[in-house]
């Protein structure tokens, strides 16, 4: 009956105040401006911004932990707030602060968790998977970072959810673990389940997201596959910078209006400004003129964080 | 719809409380300070006042009036200062933002914490009652069950106060509030010391505390073999104002 284009969670028009703040007068401060946003099972939906830029009070908002000023969320269908154990059930959540108690081991923790649902995820797998047992004579206290990481996951998990909240889920992670809970992210995905995640690093979201939400100053400023965010307007005006390495100390041709020629190391060379094919001809008729063939050259793709960087400066105050 | 809302993979709420119950009790007995604070002070309590005449007067023998007054400690170690403190740094950690994401919830955490307060008085008083009859103690059998009610209604009054200070202060400040309440209230709030022993002018004062009317109700008691409904009352209020106030008052984080 489930048809896949109802969404898991629904947010709409969400608004949020804190404060008062003593810095502005005591006046309340708008952290939330009409975030609208959806999650889809079988999709990783991300959201996206800096630190403060809003992420995990929307997170707060959409799983009933705190309560926004305007606004409305439906998360499976229903109101997150007050006591409802039926709903917890199905979703599972990964603070940022991981509120993990710090006299607990991590196994016993995780079982404890684990008890409150009728049909918990394969917990010994999950230990094995996410290697608790490695750190499991310690106290929650006496972990790294990125070891509570891993159990605050492994509590998101616990209840096998069908929406799972995960905030900076990859923070403080080493290289090995962070594989590994992308593994995790992505087989959750595959399953079929919803997955909301907040991160402020472009690299994690480019490789996770189905879908991105960049958040600035409580604000949704730009939506979309990561596909879409980095051909968004491209045509219009976009500059795609070219870097080649060659001989040192080259002397370098006037550019055609609008490109700037650099050498920026020795041996380094950078070209910005190229928006058009005929760009390149210009700078490769050069390299044919003098008999320049370059060590390296690329073309550098537009990333997320090109468009990140670009809508969170239209954003500044002019 | 109404499917939808029915779908749930929670077990059921008796089973979600008494885990974490169970959860919260060994995390209080796991905790070395809240044991000194539980079981070593009623202890060292216990035998100060059997053994020196602090308390001559208030019965033919000094082991009978140290004891109730004693059993009264345990429930202000446990509901108000071993809670309080354990809540409190609970709050600055996140845990009570971690369980209430899961199907526990606010209520279960709450209740997970009542079962605790109750199953560690419990023990409290099977241990202080073994230690009180080997030194001789003799209670008013007629004292026994009343004393029961007092211990309880002490113990949701202590509670609901042991929260309300846990929800709105700092957990250091919770920290320094409830041990100091716990030295205060037993030295002159009525708990081991009955308050006809205090300066007459203070005593109206004192008489309004709910560490008074329970170490004054468990004396008459376990004494004498009285029922004080004064007392019921009074703890009753304190324990719904308490109640009342942390409901209002609690930040969750």
């Amino acid at each position: 009956m489930v048809s896949s284009v109802t969404p898991s969670l629904i947010i709409n028009e969400l608004s949020k105040d804190l404060g008062p703040v003593p810095a502005l007068n005591n006046r309340m401060l708008r952290v939330l401006d009409s975030v609208s946003l959806k999650a889809f099972p079988g999709q990783v939906t991300t959201l996206l911004g800096s630190n403060g830029a809003g992420k995990s009070t929307t997170l707060a908002c959409a799983q009933g932990l705190m309560r926004p000023v305007g606004g409305t969320v439906q998360l499976l269908g229903q109101d997150p707030y007050g006591d409802n154990p039926a709903l917890r059930s199905r979703v599972g959540v990964m603070l940022q602060d991981g509120g993990l108690p710090p006299s607990m081991r991590p196994v016993p923790l995780l079982r404890h968790v684990a008890a409150m649902y009728k049909n918990p995820i394969d917990i010994d797998a999950l230990i094995v998977r996410l290697d608790l047992e490695s750190f499991g004579s310690r106290t929650i206290r006496r972990l790294s970072g990125g070891q509570k990481q891993r159990v605050a996951l492994a509590l998101a998990l616990a209840g096998d959810p069908e929406v799972l909240f995960l905030d900076e889920p990859s923070a403080g992670l080493d290289p090995q673990s962070r594989q590994v809970v992308f593994d995790l992210i992505s087989e959750q995905r595959d399953a079929g389940k919803a997955i909301v995640l907040t991160t402020h690093l472009m690299d994690d979201a480019q490789r996770l997201s189905d879908y991105v939400y960049i958040i600035d100053k409580g604000r949704t400023v730009a939506q979309g596959t990561v596909a879409e965010l980095t051909t968004l307007a491209a045509a219009e005006h976009e500059t795609r910078p070219v870097g080649f390495g060659a001989a040192p100390g080259l002397t370098l041709p006037q550019p055609p209006a609008g490109l700037h020629l650099s050498e920026t190391t020795p041996g380094e060379y950078h070209l910005t400004g190229v928006s058009t094919a005929e760009h390149l001809h210009w700078l490769t008729s050069w390299w044919a003129r003098e008999g320049i063939l370059p060590k390296h050259m690329n073309l550098q793709a537009r990333s997320l964080e090109d468009v990140f960087l670009e809508f969170a400066q239209k954003e500044e105050p002019a | 719809m109404s499917q939808t809302i029915a779908k749930s993979n929670a077990v059921s709420t008796p089973k979600r409380i008494a885990l974490q119950g169970k959860y919260e009790t060994i995390m209080m007995l796991s905790n070395g300070e809240q044991l000194v604070l539980a079981v070593v002070l009623p202890i060292i309590a216990l035998f100060g006042l059997t053994f020196t005449d602090l308390l001559e007067g208030v019965a033919p023998r000094s082991i009978d009036a140290a004891v109730p007054g004693v059993l009264a400690l345990c429930v202000i170690s446990t509901a108000f200062t071993g809670q309080g403190i354990g809540t409190g740094f609970d709050r600055r950690y996140g845990v009570l933002r971690m369980f209430s994401t899961t199907p526990l919830g606010k209520t279960g955490l709450i209740f997970g914490k009542v079962i605790a307060v109750l199953t560690v008085l419990a023990i409290q008083v099977v241990l202080i009652t073994l230690v009180a009859l080997l030194l001789g103690w003799e209670p008013n059998l007629f004292g026994i069950l009343p004393a029961i009610l007092f211990l309880l209604l002490g113990a949701a009054a202590f509670t609901a106060l042991g929260l309300l200070i846990a929800g709105t202060v700092r957990p250091e400040a919770t920290l320094a509030i409830t041990n100091l309440a716990w030295i205060l209230l037993a030295g002159v709030g009525g708990v081991l010391f009955p308050l006809s022993m205090a300066p007459h002018w203070i005593q109206p004062t004192l008489d309004a505390l709910p560490s008074a009317a329970l170490g004054d109700a468990m004396r008459s008691a376990l004494i004498e073999g009285r029922f004080s409904i004064a007392s019921v009352i009074f703890l009753v209020l304190w324990a719904a104002a308490g109640s009342f106030a942390a409901i209002k008052l609690f930040k969750w984080n």
